[in-house]
């Protein structure tokens, strides 16, 4: 569901905190809004991320101080790019918003944890796991894999069984 | 250095020495699992501590990508498997979302029934295994025994005692067989009398105490930057419960606390888990007075498959039951995010589905691997022996840290 048919969807309340204030303040920035069983999705310009999450985190009336997850996403088939998601959720007004960054390959993405502590082992693990990297992580290292694990397993061009080496017999031969 | 600084200017009598790197693990009793605590000590101080996970990662989001929705099921047991039955509901709640399934009421109650006697048998372990770290050792054993019981309803209702794969989509894979509802009435009928046991057992013990107030203190705020939820975020006050603030199945129609602590430390932690199990046999009771007669399964032959009886007596029935098992189901293109409380936190699915029958991208949010953060701020200038409070006032399960 995309344009007017969200307005008819939410209810007032919902519409003017969730969508409308956010698109007032960074038009130009919110590239896409979807709302899909009930859940409202932004798709936000790289650069605006940081200022959007702190204006998000902040702004009296929407209090998103809990981020309650950070993940990548492989569309590169689809899209040609990754996906980075943000789940966000305000304790006292009990409002769920998802904000997205697209990203190519070549990308970084600025790193959200200056506005949320929690946001640096999410973003560790989109990194282990994609190779996607976030500019001004304190530490950003594997968490998962070992430290000198190659490649990143969930990537769509990532084989189910890995790759073949000495420790994996059932792997897959890399071309 | 300015850390050793800080720790040395509280309490004039510290010598500064050499620092220290300690290893904790990855096998340890104390540390839940196989966790590897990289410590960096100065004297018996705690500097940093970093934990370094992963030794038990399995890849689950990239199994799930490969399998059908129905049959990732079972591997949700696999994560947190203190209380499979959490991790069933959250999962199968996710992909109900997705498809916009609605199961019937008496299924509903059947779910809530089974997570919460979950959560107190999750609890009962972490408050049991809390004392064996800190030297209580009797406490395990009564929290055993009523485990024991927990484990025993477990096995009546689907024959498992650990990895369950009860709940499935549109609904659970039996109803309550004869007997349920009088063994599982006569447990919460017992069971505050034993949480008062244990109470008079630890709650008022002078060591215990000693142990635990005041040790790992974490504000409110930080609690929430920190991304903690679960008992580990009542306890330092915030009462932020998902079955009462945007309640799921059928939690609003029941009459329970939301248990929270003041002072953010292990002690308040303990507390609100002991008063959790308590507000979840309340829950229990009240559930078991009102569930309706009904089926317990969604009648939408298109995601679920037909009755047990009727596969085996109706052959239009099996073929769609082999079509189900087989094929799996197509679901919408879309994206939902699900959680549910789960005993250790908040347990959310998102999945991303392309329109085919498996999802094209599943994330987990695990309590557990999040809750993890603040074990580093919670053990900074506290004594090595409080680390192993910390650690177990948290309650990681690794299988869900690592997934």
């Amino acid at each position: 569901m995309e344009g007017k048919d969200i307005e008819k969807e939410l209810s007032a309340q919902h519409y003017s905190l969730l969508v409308k204030k956010i698109k007032d303040r960074f038009g130009g920035d919110i590239l896409e809004t979807t709302l899909f069983r009930g859940e409202i999705t932004h798709v936000v310009e790289k650069g605006a991320l940081v200022e959007l999450c702190r204006f998000l985190k902040q702004e009296p009336d929407l209090q998103f101080k809990f981020l309650s997850d950070v993940l990548g996403v492989d569309c590169r088939k689809a899209l040609s790019c990754f996906e980075v998601v943000y789940h966000l959720y305000s304790i006292p007004n009990k409002y769920r918003l998802r904000i997205k960054v697209r990203v190519r390959e070549d990308e970084k993405v600025p790193s959200v944890t200056s506005v949320w502590r929690s946001a640096d082992f999410a973003e560790r693990e989109t990194f282990d796991m994609f190779g996607i990297v976030f500019d001004g992580h304190p530490n950003l290292k594997r968490i998962y894999m070992p430290l000198d694990w190659e490649g990143y397993p969930l990537r769509k061009d990532y084989p189910l069984t890995g790759f073949k080496d000495e420790y994996n017999p059932f792997g897959v031969e890399k071309v | 250095m300015e850390d050793v600084v800080s720790i040395a200017s509280n309490n004039g009598d510290d010598i500064i020495t050499k620092e220290v790197t300690l290893n904790m693990g990855p096998q340890h009793p104390s540390t839940h699992g196989v966790m590897h605590l990289v410590l960096r000590m100065q004297g018996e101080k705690i500097v940093k501590a970093e934990p370094d996970i992963g030794f038990l990662h399995r890849g689950m989001e990239k199994i799930a990508e490969n399998l059908l929705y129905p049959q990732f099921v079972p591997y949700t047991d696999r994560l947190d498997y203190l209380s499979s039955m959490t991790n069933n509901l959250s999962y199968v709640m996710a992909v109900e979302k997705l498809i916009a399934l609605d199961i019937p009421e008496r299924g509903k109650y059947i779910r809530v029934i089974a997570s919460e006697l979950s959560r107190i048998s999750s609890h009962l372990l972490a408050v049991g295994a809390w004392g064996l770290d800190l030297g209580a050792v009797t406490l395990v054993l009564y929290a055993f025994r009523e485990r024991e019981m927990i484990l025993d309803l477990f096995e009546m209702l689907c024959g498992a005692r650990l990895t369950y794969n009860y709940m499935k989509i549109g609904g659970v894979r039996g109803d309550l067989p004869s007997g349920f509802k009088e063994k599982c009435r006569d447990f919460v009928q017992i069971f505050p009398k034993r949480v008062d046991e244990y109470e008079q057992l630890l709650t008022g013990n002078r060591i215990w105490l000693q142990r635990n107030k005041g040790i790992g203190v974490i504000s409110a705020e930080d609690a929430v930057d920190l991304g903690l939820t679960g008992p580990s975020l009542r306890g330092s006050g915030v009462k932020w419960d998902i079955r009462k603030d945007t309640p799921y199945l059928v939690y609003d129609r029941f009459d329970f606390k939301v248990p929270a602590g003041e002072n953010g430390d292990c002690f308040d932690r303990y507390m609100v888990r002991v008063e959790e199990m308590r507000q979840a046999s309340r829950i229990i009771a009240q559930a078991l007075e009102q569930i309706p007669e009904g089926p317990v399964n969604a009648d939408v032959p298109e995601f679920v498959s037909p009755p047990r009886k009727d596969i085996a007596t109706n052959m239009e029935d099996l073929i769609h039951h082999f079509k189900l098992i087989s094929h799996g189901f197509k679901t919408p293109k879309g994206e939902v995010y699900s959680s549910i409380e789960a005993p250790k936190g908040e347990l959310g699915f998102y999945i991303v589905s392309d329109g085919s029958e498996r999802p094209f991208r599943v994330k987990i949010r695990a309590p557990s691997f999040v809750n993890l953060q603040s074990v580093d701020p919670m053990s900074r200038g506290a004594y090595f022996a409080d680390v192993v409070a910390v650690i177990s006032s948290l309650d990681p399960v690794f299988g869900e840290v690592d997934k």
